[in-house]
Parts: C-alpha cells; structure tokens; sequence
C-alpha cells in the first residue's frame, strides 16, 4: 500500500459513487418494465445545467453561505429534474407501454437526441462552468509521498452515500417501496392486489431522476465545467455499471459503480489510461461470461 | 408514353437553362466557412464565422471581388471527421462554393480536403496545423497557421531552455491534433536529450483526469506537456492542482480561448499555464484598423477569428490577381505571389505551408487572460 495506491482508490471512489447514482435509475428502470431508458444520461445533463443556473440565482438574491447554498441548489435542481423524469415517462413510455419490447427503447433514443438538442439551442453550445464553491484539501502525507483529497471530495462521497442510503430505506423499509418491489416482482398480480401500477412506475422514474440530480450537482461541483454532450459518456459509463452489478438490483448498481470507478482508476495507474475504458469493457465481458446475471443479479427463472 | 417522356425532357432543358441563367444573373461568389458550428468547440467556429464575415463585408464595401459580391456559406462538422465530410460534399455539391475556409479541427480538415482537392475546390484553414494536411501533396490545400512539428520544436526547446526540466509527462486527447503536436514536442525533447516520464493519452468529452493526475504526481515530473483543446486542458489542469500537483503546465494552440478559464473553473486554476501560439496578430500594426472595428461592435477578435479575415483577404487578392475564379491559376497564384492581410504579408510554399511561422510561447496569468512571454 503506497500514496499512489491511496490516492488512485479515493480517485476511483469519488467517480464510481456517481456512476452508480446514476446507474441506479436504469437499474431501476429496467427492474420495473424491463426497458433501457437511454434518456437517463440526458437527464443527469440537464440537472447539471439546472445546478448551475440555481446556484447562479441563489448567489444573486444574496446567499453565500456554502451549506445553505448546496442545499437550496440540490433541493430545486432535484425537484426540477424530477419533473423531468416524471414527464419522459408520461411522453414518452407510458402510450407505448403494451407495444412491442423494441418501441419504447427507440422512443428513449429519440427522447434522448430530443433533450440533447433542446439544450443545445437554448443554452448555447458552449463549455458550461461554474465557479468553484468549497475550496481547499486535506492532505496526508504518507510513506514518502502523500494523499490530497479535496473537501468537494470528501462531501461527494459523504453526499452519494447518504443518498444511496436513504434510497435502500425507502426501498427496503417504506409502503413505497413495497409496491416498487411488489410492481417489479409481477405487475398483473400487483394490479389485481390493488397497486396502481402506472403510478408506481412513474414513481420509480422520478427516484431515478433524483439520483441523476444528486449525480448532477455533485458533478457539477466537482468538475465545474460540463456541456450539453455530457450526458453520453457517463450515461454508457453508468449504463455498464449497472449490468455489471447485475441490471434491476439496487445493490448492484450501487456495487457496479464502485467496482467500475476503482478498476478504472487502478488501471490507468498501473498500466495505462489510454486502454482504460477497453479494460472496464472487457472486464464487463469477462464477469457476464462467468455471471450472465452480473454480479448480484438474480438468475432468471424459467416458468414451465 | 412517348409525348410524356418528351415533355418531361423538354421540361428538364427549360429548367436547366433557366438554373444557368439564374446563376449567370446573381453571379455572387459563395464561399464556404466550415468548422465547429456547433460541438464542445463551437467556439472556434464562431471565430472563424465572426472573421470571415468581417472581411466580407469590408471586402464587398469596397467593391467585392471584380464587381462580384462575396457570399459566406455557414457549414458545420462539429468537429467530427464524419460529419466534415457530409458537409464538405454539401458545400461543393449542392451550395457549389468556390473556396472554403476551414475546417478547424485536424482530424475534419484532412478528410474534408479529399473531397475539396477531388472538386478543385481552394481550401485555407485558419487552424489545423497536424502536418499530414499539406504532407499529402494536394495543390488546392493551404493553411494560414503553423504545423505541429513547429509547434512542437518551440516548446520543446522552452521546456530545455527555459524551464529546465528533466522530467516532462505528455499527455495528449487521442485526437489527430492533440496526439501530433504531442509526439512532435516528444521528438524535439528526445533530440534535446530529454526522455519523458509518461506519454499517454485521455479521452476527449471525459471530465474526470484524477486517475492521470495522480499518476503524474507519482512521476514526480516537473513539467507537464498536454496536447489538446481547451476542454480537456481546463479540468485537467485543475486536477493537477486540486491533488498538490505543482508542476508547470505547457500547452498548445488549441486552448486559445478565455473558454479555457471557464472550463477550469477559475483562473486560480490557469494561473501560469504556458501555451505556444503564434505571434499575437492583434498586436500586428496591419491589423489595428480592422482589430478596432471588431471592438466597437463589441466583439473581441480573439483566437483564430483574424486568421479566418486574413483567409478570405488571401482568396478574395488571388481571385483579383488572376481574374476570376479559376482555382487551378488562384492556387498557382497564391504559392507564387506574397499577400497582403491584417495579420501582415504572408508567403506559401509549394505545400501550401507558410514560408515561415512564427510560433512564440505564451503565459495565462491570475486574471485570466495570456501574454506573449
């Protein structure tokens, strides 16, 4: 265990709990309906933009104080982005819901190009940024070298867990996400007990919304700097993460992120960061190979 | 049956002989302004836009080009070697444009010009310098920037001479740009006998370098070389910093934007960034009339945008010169003949490559702005 080893596992940790806050919403997307929303990675790209623009107006109505400040951003930019995620679904999936399996994935794709360009025309093509909020690092030094994590960091990995703890409660011990699990379990059998199951699944979009959101603003934060492509690479980036953790378990895609991040940051320090997305690929293949369910998926059970 | 296909082909001559009068009567000459439009770098394609339409509007003010009005064609490649070349085939196809200036990026020019060279089409970029465009021995290519390998030769010998470096890491975006200028300062290093620590790249579009970064600081280089654009170059030079890193940070002409600034977010971060560029031409004496015309439009004519006026200034003397817009005499004429343009008298070479270019190094300071070193 030396500095560089450290050092590349805090890398690895802070990208992978933000790939998997948004590999959440297509783990759970896919849990519940069985369909890739392909939109999510836009979705994560607008809550980026919304970040910044929530905290461009709180800073002008005289709010500098840093706690204050994020909460404001992160509560506005959730509750937009969740609009968002509730009216793709309604647009977009809902009419499409008893047609052929392929329907809805083309429409997601176009949903996708849609969001895409509609930022682009209305925000510019431009490099975004935001100045940065929470400056300054800790450091460690360390067997002849050292450690610097910066706090923006420290409270992205604080913030990610929080969330994804306070989504496995609501999943694990809330009515809510009783019928979550009861609608992804069999969803005929769950309308007959009396669950609205239409509902649940917007529900269940509008949770994946809030991740992205959370994702967004932490991204934001951190990078300070995003435009309106940059919901792509992250989008597929999540996307892995969630089949490797094994696509419609929460845990999972949760698991995945982290395993992806770490392996992509180990990767390109031992060997080289030119290969390092052929290697995340490749040990995606290598895992479906030996688990085609992925790592803590359930294996699917053939009725007779 | 007969009589139809008749009155369909008497039709088709109507049309065709009106087409040709239409175009004997508005006989503007359209020329095309190609590069990002649009893309995480549109902001050079604005450059080039803003230029180019500068200088012709004062070209046409005093006349256009023998009696004849210049009109700009706007097309867009992102960036994208695939796109540049459906734009490329649109521009000479369907908007049948006699010249083009562009495209900005590399990796778009260099299969654009293919199809450019194929029509006779005179093509002059304002901003790819990967030495491959002219290397090809095309007659209708040029360029009114310098290459890599130029580059490359300046600011190796910055980092021996001046910096004093022994330990460089170059790290480069994979792109035909980014990766030739790196390789080119990596040659000059190696014959200044200096080895580099790493060389490697990082993927255009991610935001997310602290996995490089910390490698580098495990390097312990004092110098970091990185060959790219600006919006890679922006976060990954505040990775640097946020892990402690404190090594000098030297770039290209690809992060000439004050973009750079906001994609680092903050010009903490740029403080003391070095990049090649050539000379300043805002500061030429040539270019003052026109660099004051730009700002009291409010337009701050920074980056490529006086390279894209003196482009169209080069197009619009060899059109003059040889009477018309015969490319195949204009390009002769042009290899042949020094011009006169803001940016002051340029000459080229048989390549299309200016006889000489005149990289110099540049420093990005606290308040977020560059000056020549």
């Amino acid at each position: 265990m030396d500095a560089l080893f450290l050092q590349q596992m805090v890398n690895g940790l802070t990208l992978g709990s933000v790939y998997g806050l948004i590999a959440i919403g297509y783990t759970m997307v896919y849990g519940i309906i069985g369909m890739i929303n392909f939109a999510h990675g836009e979705v994560y790209m607008i809550s980026a933009y919304l970040s910044a623009i929530t905290l461009a107006l709180l800073a002008f109505f005289g709010l500098h104080s840093f706690p204050l400040l994020i909460l404001g951003t992160l509560i506005i930019t959730v509750a937009i982005t969740c609009a968002y995620g509730w009216v793709i679904e309604r647009v977009a999936y809902k009419p499409l819901r008893n047609s052929t399996r392929l329907a809805p994935l083309i429409s997601a794709i176009g949903i996708s190009l849609i969001l895409q360009n509609y930022v682009q025309l209305t925000q510019g093509a431009r490099q975004q940024g935001i100045p940065t909020l929470l400056e300054g690092a800790a450091r460690l030094d360390f067997a002849g070298g050292f450690v610097q994590i910066t706090y923006t960091k420290i409270f992205i990995l604080l913030a990610s867990f929080i969330g994804m703890g306070v989504l496995t409660y609501i999943i694990k011990c809330t009515r809510l996400g009783r019928m979550c699990r009861a609608t992804q379990q069999d969803r005929k059998m769950a309308s007959i007990l009396g669950i609205n199951t239409d509902r649940v699944i917007s529900y269940v979009f509008v949770i994946g919304a809030a991740m992205a959101a959370l994702a967004g603003v932490l991204i934001t934060m951190n990078y300070g700097t995003f435009d309106f492509y940059a919901g792509f690479i992250i989008g597929i980036k999540a996307f892995t993460a969630a089949v490797l953790g094994g696509i419609g378990s929460l845990p999972g895609a949760m698991l995945g992120g982290l395993i992806l991040g770490i392996a992509e940051a180990q990767f390109s320090s031992v060997i080289n960061s030119d290969y390092k997305d052929v290697f995340s690929f490749a040990l995606l293949v290598v895992i479906l190979i030996f688990r085609p369910q992925g790592l803590l998926g359930r294996p699917k059970v053939t009725k007779v | 049956m007969k009589t139809n296909n008749f009155k369909i082909k008497a039709l088709g001559l109507a049309l065709t002989a009106a087409m040709g009068l239409s175009t004997q009567v508005y006989a503007d000459i359209k020329i095309g302004v190609a590069g990002p439009h649009t893309g995480a770098n549109a902001t050079y394609g604005d450059q080039l836009w803003r230029g180019a339409s500068q200088a012709a509007e004062d070209i046409n003010a005093k006349g256009g080009i023998n009696g004849e009005k210049i009109v700009l064609v706007k097309g867009d490649d992102a960036c994208e070697p695939k796109q540049a070349i459906a734009v490329a085939n649109r521009l000479v196809d369907s908007d049948k444009v006699s010249a083009v200036i562009g495209h900005f990026c590399s990796s778009s020019s260099i299969p654009a010009t293919e199809i450019y060279e194929e029509a006779g089409v005179i093509s002059i970029t304002p901003g790819s310098t990967n030495p491959k465009l002219t290397d090809r021995g095309y007659s209708t290519v040029f360029r009114i920037c310098g290459r890599d390998d130029q580059q490359g030769i300046v600011a190796g010998n910055y980092i021996v001479d001046v910096l004093k470096a022994t330990k460089v890491a170059i790290i480069h975006d994979k792109d035909t740009y980014g990766q030739g200028v790196a390789q080119a300062t990596r040659d000059q290093l190696h014959a200044r006998g200096v080895q580099e620590v790493i060389f490697e790249g990082l993927t255009r579009g991610e935001k997310d370098f602290n996995s490089l970064v910390s490698k580098i600081g495990a390097s312990g280089a004092d110098v970091v070389y990185f060959g790219g654009l600006h919006s890679e170059a922006g976060p990954l030079v505040r990775q640097m910093r946020e892990q402690g890193l404190k090594a000098k940070f030297v770039s290209d002409d690809g992060i000439v934007t004050d973009e750079l600034v906001t994609t680092a977010g903050g010009a903490q971060y740029t403080d003391g960034v070095l990049m090649s560029f050539v000379v300043d031409p805002r500061g030429l004496p040539q270019g003052q009339e026109v660099v004051k015309h730009f700002r009291d439009k409010g337009y701050e004519p920074e980056g490529y945008t006086l390279f894209s006026y003196a482009a169209l200034q080069t197009l619009a003397a060899a059109y003059k010169a040889t009477g018309g817009t015969d490319n195949e005499k204009a390009g002769a004429w042009i290899k042949s003949h020094p011009v006169d343009t803001v940016m002051g008298s340029k000459e080229w070479d048989e390549k299309g490559d200016l006889k000489t270019s005149p990289y110099v190094m540049y420093r990005w300071d606290a308040a977020g702005k560059y000056k020549q070193i």
